[in-house]
């Protein structure tokens, strides 16, 4: 696999805030990547720099081996959908996507008509007036038709209802399948987002928690539950990144994956084993973060 | 249906073996392909393809260039044998394990069985 961004040692800092903290990743061509995170993680900073809409603070960006900023060869292969895209204030749906059309090489002028009509966005209605799930419609259209070889999704669904989500999942699958590329997805709603995704990236509080394959990842957390003493006994000396109780029964979520032995030790001291959605395991390792970060700050003098 | 908390592509393998020992797919019979399977799933064709890759590596499917993924002959005897071996720890401990905590013994647990098993073949039509 080859990539096709490349993120080096990326600090972005605003006058008080820290928004990202020396991150450093790469993303591979042709592969779906889930960038989650808290709001105010950097997910949307990051985006930003990516795409040559904000400046680094200090560090490397390059996509297509290329500097992204005023570069046209690089950015008109890259489409950001924003959650809060701003338009002019007499523009048209039919304007937008009149604009991406000229502006994307690889626009399928088809795929966009049939996305008007399966979104029902109202076209010659001016934006300003449109609704919340139409003006998320409009984004949705111009990043699935514009078929940029990088698409940057960042909350794309807001006022969108449960059937038009659905929609976009699928036809962003089935267009993928046809026409393989880069798509980065941000959201809040993994649950929903989880089977598409081939990769997730974790950002908090500015860094990069997580970089890893998604399937690798549902099968190396799980949630270890049954009598408090025996858990412990169990997961003691394993990578624990979250523990409940409800009187004697503790609930201990443990990454590194379960061998064949670790299941019959299981069986033998009555401990059930139970799964744990990409979704959770993101919180909690998200809370676990948070946790910790404070404390490390308390150390230094 | 496809479940989160477990990788995705050994739910897909899990399913084409389920096909081939309910006797839905049958041996050299085409497999569904990886888009077909992405799209009925929802989930990326890489993780459909790479169950697919699992199953092919198993010598349960193999490719025919330019047509796609066939059921190899002799595969449904090969997963029922495995399945068979899988079946007392993944059906007969837990089962001892649950009569364990209730306080029946091995023999009740064979005599309810046997019991069970007479009550359903009697109410099957002969």
């Amino acid at each position: 696999m080859s990539s096709v961004i490349e993120v080096q040692n990326l600090t972005k800092r605003y006058r008080e805030t820290t928004a990202l903290d020396d991150v450093s990743f790469t993303i591979e061509k042709d592969t779906i990547y889930g960038l989650l995170g808290r709001n105010g993680a950097g997910k949307t900073t990051a985006m930003s720099i990516l795409t040559a809409q904000n400046f680094a603070t200090s560090g490397q960006v390059r996509v297509f081996g290329a500097t992204p900023f005023e570069n046209p060869s690089v950015l008109s292969r890259m489409c950001f959908v924003r959650e809060s895209q701003k338009y002019p204030d007499d523009a048209t749906g039919r304007h937008a996507l009149r604009m991406a059309r000229l502006f994307f090489p690889r626009w399928d002028d088809d795929f966009a008509t049939q996305l008007i009509e399966e979104f029902a966005l109202p076209v010659d209605r001016r934006i300003k007036k449109l609704s919340r799930g139409q003006l998320s419609a409009v984004g949705v259209i111009i990043g699935l038709a514009s078929r940029a070889e990088i698409t940057f999704f960042d909350e794309p669904y807001l006022g969108l209802d449960a059937v038009a989500r659905q929609l976009f999942y699928d036809r962003l699958l089935q267009d993928y399948a046809d026409h393989p590329r880069t798509v980065v997805l941000s959201s809040h709603l993994i649950d929903e987002v989880a089977p598409l995704l081939e990769r997730v990236l974790v950002i908090e509080q500015g860094q990069i928690l997580l970089d890893e394959d998604t399937d690798a990842l549902r099968g190396r957390a799980a949630a270890v539950v049954g009598d408090s003493a025996a858990v412990e006994g169990f997961v003691a000396g394993r990578e624990v990144i979250y523990t409940e109780s409800l009187g004697r029964v503790t609930s201990a979520t443990v990454l590194g994956g379960l061998s064949e032995q670790d299941r019959q030790r299981l069986v033998a001291a009555d401990l059930d084993v139970a799964p744990v959605s990409l979704q959770q395991l993101v919180v909690r390792l998200t809370r676990r973060a948070a946790e910790s970060a404070p404390k490390h700050k308390e150390l230094v003098p | 249906m496809i479940e989160d908390g477990r990788p995705i592509f050994v739910q897909i393998a899990e399913g084409i073996e389920a096909s081939i020992i309910d006797g839905s797919l049958s041996e050299e019979e085409r497999a569904p392909s990886t888009n077909e399977l992405a799209a009925f799933h929802r989930i990326n064709p890489a993780t459909a393809a790479k169950g697919i890759n699992a199953l092919v590596d198993d010598g349960v499917l193999y490719k025919r260039r330019g047509v796609g993924m066939f059921v190899a002959d002799g595969a449904r005897a090969a997963l029922l044998a495995r399945r068979r071996q899988a079946f007392a720890a993944a059906y007969v401990d837990p089962l001892l394990a649950e009569a364990r905590r209730l306080g029946l013994g091995p023999d009740d647990v064979a005599g309810l069985i046997s019991e069970r098993t007479a009550g359903t073949t009697r109410k099957e039509p002969s």
